[in-house]
């Protein structure tokens, strides 16, 4: 660029270390300490988005997190691209690439700028209205518009950044590094107070830090000088921990806070490899002062929207701090003070300043009556009704206000200018405040919303909490940080302050321009480009509340939630509607203040860290085993063992034969266990299982089937009594945890007298099942000295034994309906114990298998598995299991349910037994049931809960619910397929051996 | 995120924490001598109220103990913390 827009002296950027970086493919470049914003301006790019809807071309517009059009994409490749990032907030590195958003084929010619010549036909609910009918076009439709509205690119590949969480606690936590946060933060630190301050920027100091002007001074030092002081005295505080460049994302009830320290953005590209990029820091603070600041409001006027408009502030931060001129001839447009203090700046600096147009009448404070000393031209009482140039703004045409400001009067006048400084008043950054649960009041005056009432231990200082001048800045930070502390802290009691003090405030929302609000573009939100044209329309439509007026228009709902003018829109509606802002409200806050990577959120819980895996002490064979596995829980458990280019239908077919004709071993450590013992232990199986459990002899087990309250099947499994008392109960492998809650829940609360305790022991055995016509061979050969006969160990019956000298526990009990015994043991033996029985079973041929062919094999048994053939509304009458409701008992959990006037009811839906007409038809499980095909609508009567091929049986077979299903058996039924329909009949639920002679076979 | 007094372990984060619902709820004695009306009043009747309410919750990820709750449902203050078996503190 040949126009020199650097000021020579500035002690913020260090003109020593140039930096190259990359926008929109161009190299151009910076110094260290520009943000990408700053760099841009001094290059004197302006244009650097376009608009969402209209597409119009937008300019940086402030100088911090509250930009609306300086939306850029950080980045370009696959995995560590970022969109959405705010070019005012993305400090300067080496190698830094970043390119518009919204605009293609390129930011300066966007084919999508057609919508701004066709905007008269865009108003606000556009696409709701236009693309409603006909429905079925709308995935047509949404094809194009999701194209044509960009908001940047995610990136396709995973983010190789490292991420990082930490706890902090502390006394105070201050929000914010300003004036207000820096004298809070000493304050607290000085009295013993363990306190950390953050601060979202790279250094400390907010806006008081570039403060340079003789209206404002402290002890007779400018403002900024004497602030200089008291920072480098921060270091030398005891107690105090200072974050900079951490940004309050959320703040909840009970003072937990979350904040996003950036630790490598800043850094150039080849010093960011390898360290953590960001941490998310999960903050309890006892006590919570927020000094956020304000935000400076932009003015709502015709084509208030072109580059080369920037709020006045920034412009001032653009001069003062990076030593960049926003621009030649610089026009200001106001309706307060502080436009005077960039005028000042500006003159100070030797840019011309073309004039000041202010809204209000005439006003005699300090700060202007210097600026009229430097000759600075004041068009007092006027607007600008109109902005001039397309891709940058090259003239502003000013008239009079009227007297009550609704119209304009007069000539108009034209002025040139390559830059227009707006300030339309000071907004109070209470968002925190707000998403703490704070409750806000409406100062008329100012029309500012200011924190009021909050249920927390916190308090707001500063210019968040109102106060504008520097004056009352410091003194009531100074008394509200004592007061809220409970200390006396005399070091800036005595502080001799110059402020100005603005006298006279004047705010009009919608300024008036010569040609009727229908010909005009206010804009409001730029992010989202809507219109106070459009919020009025959302009003005329008959919008009341302002949370549908905010999701009608989209006002708000950018990524920067319309942090810039909310209030405007918000004050529109409220004359508009003839309401009191006050009574109006706002939309809700809601976190995060600024959008959070995913990476910080996530933090380390990434690929294998993001869940736990549970694994079995034999984990490892299966996996020398070639075993597929399948995920229960947080379990892996193998689903079965294929043999060479075997299938999981073939590999299935093959282990569930092998266990019928001979032997097959399976892994069932992952079934909950839980240790029960005392003296009250059979009592309380008696309270938490539908049968009889008093009776049970030392040495048995049982099944058994528990209920929710509600009646319906929760959880089954086979408990054995171990002694007198003392008893295992198994539970399924993912019901494990609940039923150890449910039982303790019922133990603490409800029946507090019984002698119970319970201890979780899943983990703590390993369980090998041997079933099969020959498991009673292995298991002699694995354990020699027991006598397995079915007098001495019968059927649900267990002994204790010894393999190689280590205890274990021997169950013979079935859930395949063959003779099959379980061995448990310490977790540490179970793999050399499974390993033992393969050896000893290699004779017969032992065949693993997994729980594909457990489910299959159960199901020829029509054996049900809890949370497959059960669903929250099954009774143990549904499931025709009736013969385990002990009619003795006084009472169990679920008892009484079970004869409410809705369980009794016989159209419930019950557990039956399906045969396909075609044995080789196999139905999908979750199918539809129907009784007729030609009905329409047609009525489902049941669905398909487990279904398998049988190997055993040569035929497909299946369970399902179905309604009356106990009354229909031998009915032919229709499951209706996309491609066709397949008949089946309704049968009794066991398939194999209904005498159960394998099981002593 | 609350803050809760654990009144076995002291204060923990509410992560460390589950809900169990209304308190002071009372299983039946003899449920069989109960109406179905009454049955589902005890069964699915809960109250969900604006203002303090008496809640039980768990400490699931630390003692496992379960106790009672006073909070107030309108600002989440935690009012009060006490054991199983205990009368609540405050009416």
């Amino acid at each position: 660029m040949s126009k020199n827009l650097r000021i020579t002296n500035n002690q913020f950027i260090d003109k020593t270390t140039r930096i190259s970086f990359k926008f929109d493919g161009k190299t151009l470049y910076g110094f260290k300490g520009d943000t990408l914003a700053s760099a841009l301006l001094a290059n004197n790019i302006h244009l650097v988005g376009r608009s969402f809807k209209y597409h119009r071309p937008r300019g940086i517009m402030t100088c911090g997190s509250e930009e609306p059009n300086a939306i850029v994409q950080v980045g370009n490749d696959a995995s560590m691209t970022e969109p959405n990032t705010r070019a005012t907030e993305i400090e300067l590195y080496e190698g830094l690439e970043a390119s518009s958003q919204n605009c293609w084929p390129s930011v300066n010619f966007d084919i999508g700028a057609v919508n701004n010549f066709f905007s008269p036909l865009i108003p606000a609910a556009f696409y709701y209205k236009t693309f409603m009918w006909p429905a079925r076009f709308w995935q047509l439709y949404e094809y194009f518009i999701r194209k044509s509205a960009g908001l940047g690119k995610s990136p396709t590949e995973p983010d190789k950044d490292i991420y990082d969480h930490r706890y902090l606690h502390c006394d105070v936590l201050v929000v914010g590094g300003g004036i207000s946060g820096i004298i809070a933060a000493k304050t607290a630190a000085k009295n013993n107070l363990n306190t950390v301050l953050i601060d979202d920027k790279n250094n400390l100091g907010g806006t008081t830090l570039f403060q340079k002007n003789e209206c404002f001074k402290i002890n007779n030092s400018y403002s900024n000088e004497w602030l200089k002081k008291e920072i480098e005295t921060l270091n030398s505080v005891e107690n105090l921990t200072i974050k900079t460049r951490t940004t309050l994302a959320a703040y909840h009830s009970y003072n937990y806070l979350l904040a996003r320290e950036n630790l490598t953005d800043h850094l150039d590209l080849n010093e960011k490899k390898n360290k953590v990029r960001q941490r998310l820091w999960k903050i309890r603070a006892k006590k919570v002062i927020i000094a956020t600041g304000a935000m400076e409001r932009p003015l709502i006027f015709n084509n208030n929207d072109r580059p080369g408009i920037i709020l006045s502030s920034s412009i001032k931060k653009y001069m003062d701090y990076y030593g960049v001129k926003c621009g030649q001839k610089i026009s200001l447009f106001t309706n307060n003070d502080s436009a005077y203090e960039t005028a000042i700046t500006l003159s100070d600096s030797g840019v011309s300043v073309n004039s000041v147009v202010d809204i209000r009448d005439k006003t005699n404070s300090l700060i202007v009556k210097q600026a009229e000393k430097l000759g600075i031209k004041i068009h007092w009482k006027s607007t600008v009704v109109n902005t001039n140039g397309y891709k940058k703004i090259n003239s502003i045409e000013i008239m009079k206000l009227s007297d009550d400001g609704a119209g304009v009067v007069g000539k108009k006048i034209k002025e040139e200018c390559d830059c227009l400084g707006i300030s339309g008043g000071w907004t109070p950054r209470v968002h925190l405040f707000t998403q703490s649960g704070g409750k806000l009041k409406f100062r008329d005056e100012d029309s500012v919303f200011l924190p009021y009432k909050s249920e927390l231990d916190q308090i707001s200082i500063g210019s968040c909490n109102g106060d504008f001048e520097l004056d009352e800045v410091i003194k009531n930070s100074v008394n509200s940080t004592n007061k809220f502390l409970k200390v006396n802290n005399n070091d800036y009691q005595n502080l001799e302050i110059i402020s100005s003090k603005e006298i006279d405030k004047k705010n009009i929302w919608l300024l008036p321009s010569d040609k009727p609000l229908g010909k005009t573009k206010p804009f409001l939100d730029f992010q989202n480009d809507s219109t106070a044209k459009d919020v009025k329309l959302a009003l005329t439509e008959g919008f009341k509340s302002i949370e549908h007026v905010k999701r009608y228009t989209t006002t708000g709902m950018g990524t920067d939630q319309g942090k810039l003018s909310n209030m405007h829109a918000l004050g529109i509606i409220a004359e508009t509607a003839g309401v009191k802002m006050g009574e109006l409200g706002t939309t809700t806050f809601r976190p995060p203040y600024t959008p959070l990577t995913f990476g910080a959120i996530v933090g380390r819980n990434v690929g294998e860290f993001f869940d736990i895996t549970r694994k079995t002490p034999m984990h490892d064979w299966h996996v020398e085993n070639k075993a597929e596995f399948e995920n229960v829980g947080q379990w892996k458990r193998a689903w079965y063992y294929p043999i060479g280019s075997e299938n999981m239908h073939e590999a299935v077919q093959r282990e569930s034969k092998a266990a019928r004709d001979s032997a097959g071993i399976l892994d069932a450590s992952t079934l909950g266990k839980i240790d029960i013992q005392g003296s009250d232990a059979s009592e309380f199986l008696n309270r938490v299982y539908t049968n009889a459990w008093s009776k049970l002899e030392i040495g048995k087990c049982r099944y058994g089937l528990m209920l929710n309250e509600d009646g319906m099947v929760y959880d089954d499994g086979v408990t054995t009594r171990l002694s007198e008392n003392h008893y295992l109960m198994t539970t399924t492998t993912g019901g494990a945890a609940n039923v150890l809650s449910k039982l303790e829940d019922y133990l603490q609360t409800e029946w507090p007298e019984l002698d119970v305790y319970l201890t979780s022991v899943t983990d703590h055995y390993g369980t090998v099942s041997i079933c099969g016509p020959n498991s009673k061979k292995i298991l002699s050969k694995v354990i020699p000295g027991l006598d397995l006969s079915d007098k001495e160990f019968p059927h649900m019956s267990f002994k204790n034994a010894l393999i190689d000298y280590i205890n274990c526990r021997v169950m013979r009990i079935s859930f395949t309906g063959e003779h099959s015994y379980e061995i448990n043991i310490q977790s540490s033996y179970a793999k050399s114990v499974w390993e033992k029985c393969f050896m000893a079973g290699k004779e017969f041929n032992i065949t693993p298998y997994g729980t594909e062919t457990m489910h299959l094999l159960r199901a020829e048994k029509g054996f049900i598995i809890a949370g497959q053939d059960t669903d929250g509304t099954m009774t143990p009458v549904d499931l025709q299991m009736d013969w385990i409701i002990s009619k003795k008992k006084y009472d169990f959990i679920g008892k009484r349910s079970l004869y409410r006037s809705d369980t009794i009811r016989e159209d419930r839906k019950q557990l039956v037994g399906l045969l396909t007409e075609d044995p080789k038809e196999i139905l999908e499980e979750g199918a539809q049931i129907v009784a007729e095909t030609n009905k329409q609508p047609i009525e489902m009567i049941g669905h398909v809960t487990s279904s398998y091929y049988s190997p055993n049986l040569n035929k497909s077979i299946a369970l399902a619910v179905v309604k009356n299903g106990k009354k229909l058996k031998g009915q032919k039924m229709f499951v209706p397929m996309k491609d066709k329909t397949i008949n089946v009949t309704i049968t009794d639920t066991v398939f194999l051996d209904k005498e159960n002679k394998r099981l002593n076979a | 995120m609350f803050l809760i007094n654990c009144p076995y372990c002291g204060e923990r984060d509410q992560s460390e924490f589950s809900a169990g619902g209304e308190a002071h709820i009372v299983r039946p004695k003899q449920p069989t001598e109960l109406s179905d009306d009454q049955w589902a009043e005890y069964l699915f009747m809960r109250k969900n109220i604006k203002g303090v309410q008496f809640e039980r919750w768990n400490h699931a990820h630390g003692c496992r103990k379960w106790f009672n709750m006073v909070r107030d449902t309108s600002n989440d203050k935690i009012h009060a913390v006490y054991k199983m078996g205990e009368n609540p503190p405050i009416k």
